[in-house]
């Protein structure tokens, strides 16, 4: 392999250099590149929403189909534009509602379905090792966070066993998070040593 | 040796950095080809999609993710793609997110490369075997709308062909019709494809999360609600090594060979905290 000669690979290695760049010390080149980031990242956005959701959704149903009734969440969605007027500013509490409504009633039912099935997942069915640090985890774990009762006696050893386990998770949340870290830099060093040094396959 | 540890106390972390740095680099230059263990999470996804969906089956793979988590997750679609490339499961991909549909394509383009010029007596054409729905904002209303219609809910793929037009949609119009989906994310749109996705339609579902969310997810393996689940980029690793045994890849790819440098940097990291642990107790000792 050789070293890249297109310029999009430059550009990309270049800003990745820059970014970097802050672990020696804050200065023009990360400024430069964490602007060029954000810029681009809402301008992208900001792109395929207008072509996916005003072009495909408005635009095209109501110039080309006449589906009319595009129309009435077409207005919807304009209300939320009143808070930008002093005096109509109520009005956006209209699409608000539309949305808070339908999201709760969406999602409700659904989130205590899943709820139960993760109550039902605790439930030893069959009494293996596993299950049952399962089970006294998840108990041991939910009576710490019960303030009702002090935490003496049988109440205070078993909330031990569940800081315990808070700790355990801690941990095993840090490593994989460490992990997580290590594998973006390992992505970079890929890019780098390969897509622009060549020095890798 | 107080002299040592007070140096040591007060180094400046740009040297850890540095230290760091090499740890990463120098296994990419000189392999070192450490052993891994296949987990069950990752078998169990790996053996659902080869046995379970037939040839010609349709398996779906949302790309819920940015470039920020690229690395980690990237090599999952990528060996995903391959997989199903080999026994000739349709595959859809989407993104609940303008970014990741803009990094679907690249994956789609990538795998669509590499397969075909490895495997020039089984083809595969963009419509025909692969596809990426266009992207439509909305998340968990996208996912519900899905259950009831697929070619209502996109109207077109992302490269703007009527759904209706392409091979691929043969048949596929509600989740009844996709065998199995992934979805690859390092957030909490997880949980909204299988409360909605699982939950409500009950589809067969995987997880492709970041190292940083697999512990939360793992909850979702227990109670049945996901049969698989590949973590951060040692479950890209898992996966790609199964393909390699099982003859669908020849060589190591993206996320195996980023594994040396994984367990170097982890080293490192152990390391630095035993050596930062004994330093702390020294000085408590020296103070008391």
């Amino acid at each position: 392999m050789a070293i890249s000669t297109s310029i999009w690979i430059w550009i990309a290695a270049l800003l990745t250099l820059s970014i970097y760049s802050f672990l020696y010390k804050d200065n023009p080149f990360y400024k430069f590149s964490e602007k060029i980031l954000v810029g681009i990242s809402i301008g992208y956005t900001v792109s395929i929403y207008f072509h996916n959701t005003i072009i495909a959704k408005v635009w095209n149903p109501l110039v080309h189909d006449h589906n009319f009734l595009v129309i009435v969440p077409l207005i919807l969605g304009l209300l939320m534009f009143s808070r930008l007027f002093k005096g109509k500013a109520y009005l956006s509490r209209i699409p608000i509602a539309f949305v808070v409504g339908t999201g709760c009633g969406m999602s409700i039912p659904s989130s205590f379905e899943n709820l139960f099935k993760q109550v039902q997942g605790t439930m030893p069915q069959v009494f293996t090792i596993g299950n049952i640090i399962i089970l006294i985890g998840v108990l041991s774990t939910l009576i710490y966070f019960f303030f009702s009762v002090e935490h003496k006696g049988i109440i205070g050893k078993v909330t031990r066993v569940g800081i315990t386990f808070i700790m355990i998770g801690f941990g095993a949340a840090f490593g994989a998070t460490i992990m997580a870290r290590i594998s973006l830099f390992i992505g970079r060093i890929q890019f780098l040593l390969g897509d622009w040094l060549g020095i890798i396959s | 040796m107080m002299k040592i540890i007070n140096y040591l106390d007060h180094i400046d972390k740009r040297w850890i950095y540095l230290v760091l740095a090499i740890a990463v680099i120098f296994p990419f230059l000189f392999p070192i080809g450490c052993p891994m263990k296949i987990t069950p999470p990752v078998s169990n996804m790996y053996n659902y999609i080869n046995d379970s969906i037939p040839e010609g089956g349709v398996m779906l793979v949302s790309v819920d993710y940015d470039p920020s988590t690229m690395a980690e997750l990237h090599p999952m679609g990528k060996a995903l793609i391959t997989h199903c490339f080999s026994k000739n499961i349709r595959v859809f991909l989407m993104g609940l997110y303008p970014p990741g549909v803009g990094l679907a394509q690249d994956m789609i383009s990538n795998t669509l490369e590499e397969w075909n010029k490895s495997n020039p007596d089984n083809i595969k054409i963009l419509g025909n075997d692969i596809s990426l729905f266009a992207f439509v904002p909305g998340v968990s209303v996208v996912i519900l709308k899905m259950g009831e219609d697929i070619r209502g809910t996109f109207n077109t793929d992302a490269y703007g062909n009527d759904l209706d037009s392409l091979p691929i949609m043969a048949g596929v119009n509600t989740y009844n019709d996709i065998d199995y989906m992934v979805d690859l994310a390092g957030s909490s749109v997880i949980l909204s494809w299988i409360i909605y996705a699982n939950g409500r339609y009950n589809q067969k579902m995987g997880i492709g999360t970041t190292a940083v969310s697999m512990a939360e997810y793992y909850a979702y393996l227990n109670s049945g609600q996901a049969n698989g689940m590949l973590g951060g980029l040692k479950g890209a690793a898992e996966y790609e090594a199964l393909l390699i045994k099982n003859n669908v890849s020849q060589d190591r790819n993206q996320a195996s060979i980023g594994m040396d440098a994984q367990s170097s940097g982890h080293l490192t990291y152990i390391i630095f905290i035993i050596v930062g642990n004994i330093i702390y107790f020294i000085k408590r000792k020296k103070e008391k």
